[in-house]
């Protein structure tokens, strides 16, 4: 099991036309392994970047990341990605989308084939294989995602918005299942997300981001994510421990998008 | 006087009309039908009248009680049928229909061939490639708004007046429009399927193979199906200059002898063939790309 540690990492892109974006400025942190992080912030706080960076497929103006002391220099399959849609092969079927790693690596046919089912029994689409992505439903389409990103067995799984597309009623069902893969593979997971209450829910360690120039603001220690599956999530999330953290980020939130909005009428 | 009222109780259930609401009398509920596009579809009933009426007229004009058009110069559709008959079982000038027609579509053929060989690659290289997109952006937008017959004078001084001048000159009409069709198709890929792949451990090979040409196929697919409308559209023009056979050739050659007859039949034949190679991509595209747009 390896550790993400992110140093002292800086980013600005220069703009065409001139002047630069602070995208990230001093971010720091340590990740054990196993645990899941969300990040949850207005836009323009970063979050994205950050998980490109780890991702590798940005690199930081300066400082460093590593997972397990080795330096991220690049994309590589020991970090699986989740977007929020529109990611998956519409030209391949389900099965085809799932065995995309391992044939990527030329595993053997029989060993991926018995990964593909096992994943897709695990994400609740046994007997789907053959499908078309497209004949999916959104919820349906981000599971397959999910599975695709499971068979090469990655160390941390970066999730950009991975429920963002979809309604409500299923998103609450795709938490669930966030949280029983995380529990079941102990994977490290990043996630980003817009959604103060997924945040909570799903993340047992949660930065909140903040723009201008893009840092981490504050830091918690989450206990729901820990029972999120052995109790009813909507009592979970109706308790007043839920609601007082949820209404607590709101306002932190809310005044940060006070902030960006009066910057805007002051600069033009 | 009023033992029988007439009845105002509903009609027994078989008897009643289906309700009407749309345009079409189809079990639609809706309320209003003008300007919703999934209503207005086409009419098969009117479809057959239009077809219909537009012989009838035809047949009129030139053979009706007082004709209005001299049958020498604008044949009867009886006139032409005879002659396509005659066209089809004798062929023109000691060459038969089935010759003259598949002379122009193997020119048609070999020169999307060589244009789509040549046009793929280099479309690719311009999505991929910062440097190849810096060579050919120019040459791309010099050439392409070109109209390819412009060059046919220049074609056939170079290539002579047989075969090779025609076939070029339709390498010159397919290679652009497949250039641009795959430079679009690669540009077209999304960003996060890409990253998707690298992060799966696909290698820059793999990413190519797996994920930008099957991206690819459908802009790809469109390029073969637009070069090829315009490529036969060129070569029948390019065979009214001068050609041992062909559509075309025959066109100008049953026009010079008067046979106006022959030359309606054979602009009929191109315009069907024209039709055909559009349904047949159309069938192709619906069987090989069935995920089109579904992205």
């Amino acid at each position: 099991m390896k550790n993400l540690s992110v140093s002292n990492v800086e980013m600005v892109y220069e703009l065409p036309k001139g002047g630069s974006v602070h995208a990230l400025s001093d971010v720091s942190f340590d990740l054990q392994a196993g645990r899941l992080l969300t990040l949850l912030g207005p836009s323009g706080c970063g979050k994205t970047t950050l998980l490109n960076i780890a991702a590798g497929f940005l690199a930081p103006t300066s400082g460093t990341v590593t997972l397990g002391g080795e330096p991220i220099t690049g994309p590589g399959q020991e970090r699986g990605m989740v977007f929020q849609q529109g990611a998956l092969f519409e030209w391949q079927n389900v099965s085809q989308n799932v065995s995309f790693g391992p044939r990527m690596n030329r595993k053997k046919k029989s060993e991926t084939a018995v990964i593909v089912e096992d994943l897709l029994a695990t994400v609740g689409l046994r007997g789907f294989g053959d499908k078309a992505v497209y004949e999916l439903s959104g919820g349906m389409q981000q599971r397959v995602a999910l599975a695709r990103c499971l068979a090469n067995d990655p160390e941390v799984i970066l999730m950009d918005e991975p429920l963002g597309a979809l309604d409500a009623l299923t998103r609450e069902k795709m938490q669930g299942l966030i949280l029983k893969l995380w529990q079941e593979t102990g994977k490290t997971i990043i996630l980003v997300t817009h959604s103060v209450e997924e945040a909570l829910f799903l993340g047992d360690r949660l930065f909140v981001m903040a723009p201008r120039p893009g840092r981490i603001e504050r830091e918690y220690e989450l206990p729901f994510a820990e029972v999120g599956l052995s109790v009813d999530p909507r009592e979970l999330k109706a308790s007043p421990e839920f609601i007082e953290k949820r209404e607590e980020l709101l306002s932190m939130i809310w005044d940060m998008e006070e902030q960006i909005m009066g910057h805007e009428d002051g600069t033009s | 006087m009023n033992e029988h009222p007439p009845s105002t109780g509903p009609l027994p259930t078989g008897l009643r009309k289906p309700p009407r609401f749309g345009r079409r009398g189809t079990q639609s509920r809706k309320t209003v039908t003008f300007g919703d596009a999934a209503e207005v579809t086409t009419s098969k009933v009117w479809a057959v009248v239009s077809l219909g009426g537009l012989l009838v007229l035809w047949w009129y004009i030139t053979r009706g009680p007082e004709p209005i058009l001299d049958e020498k110069t604008f044949p009867s559709p009886v006139v032409i049928w005879d002659a396509f008959v005659e066209w089809w079982q004798d062929g023109y000038r000691r060459t038969s229909a089935w010759e003259h027609a598949s002379a122009s579509l193997s020119r048609v053929l070999k020169g999307m061939v060589i244009g789509t060989v040549i046009g793929i690659p280099v479309g690719f290289a311009m999505g991929l490639s910062r440097i190849m997109r810096g060579i050919f952006d120019p040459i791309v937008e010099l050439f392409r708004p070109i109209p390819p017959l412009a060059l046919l004078p220049l074609f056939i001084m170079w290539f002579g007046i047989g075969e090779e001048s025609k076939v070029n000159l339709l390498v010159w009409a397919s290679v652009w429009v497949m250039i641009i069709a795959a430079r679009s198709g690669v540009l077209g890929v999304s960003g996060s399927k890409v990253h998707a792949a690298y992060s799966l451990g696909a290698n820059k090979w793999q990413i190519l193979r797996y994920v930008i040409m099957p991206n690819a196929l459908p802009e790809v697919f469109t390029g073969v199906r637009v070069a090829l409308g315009v490529s036969w559209g060129t070569l029948i023009a390019a065979e009214l200059i001068g050609a041992e056979k062909g559509l075309g050739t025959t066109i100008y050659i049953a026009s010079r002898f008067f046979r106006m007859d022959i030359v309606f039949v054979n602009i009929i034949i191109i315009g069907l063939i024209g039709a055909a190679m559009e349904m047949i991509m159309r069938f192709l595209e619906a069987r090989l790309i069935p995920w089109r747009g579904k992205g």
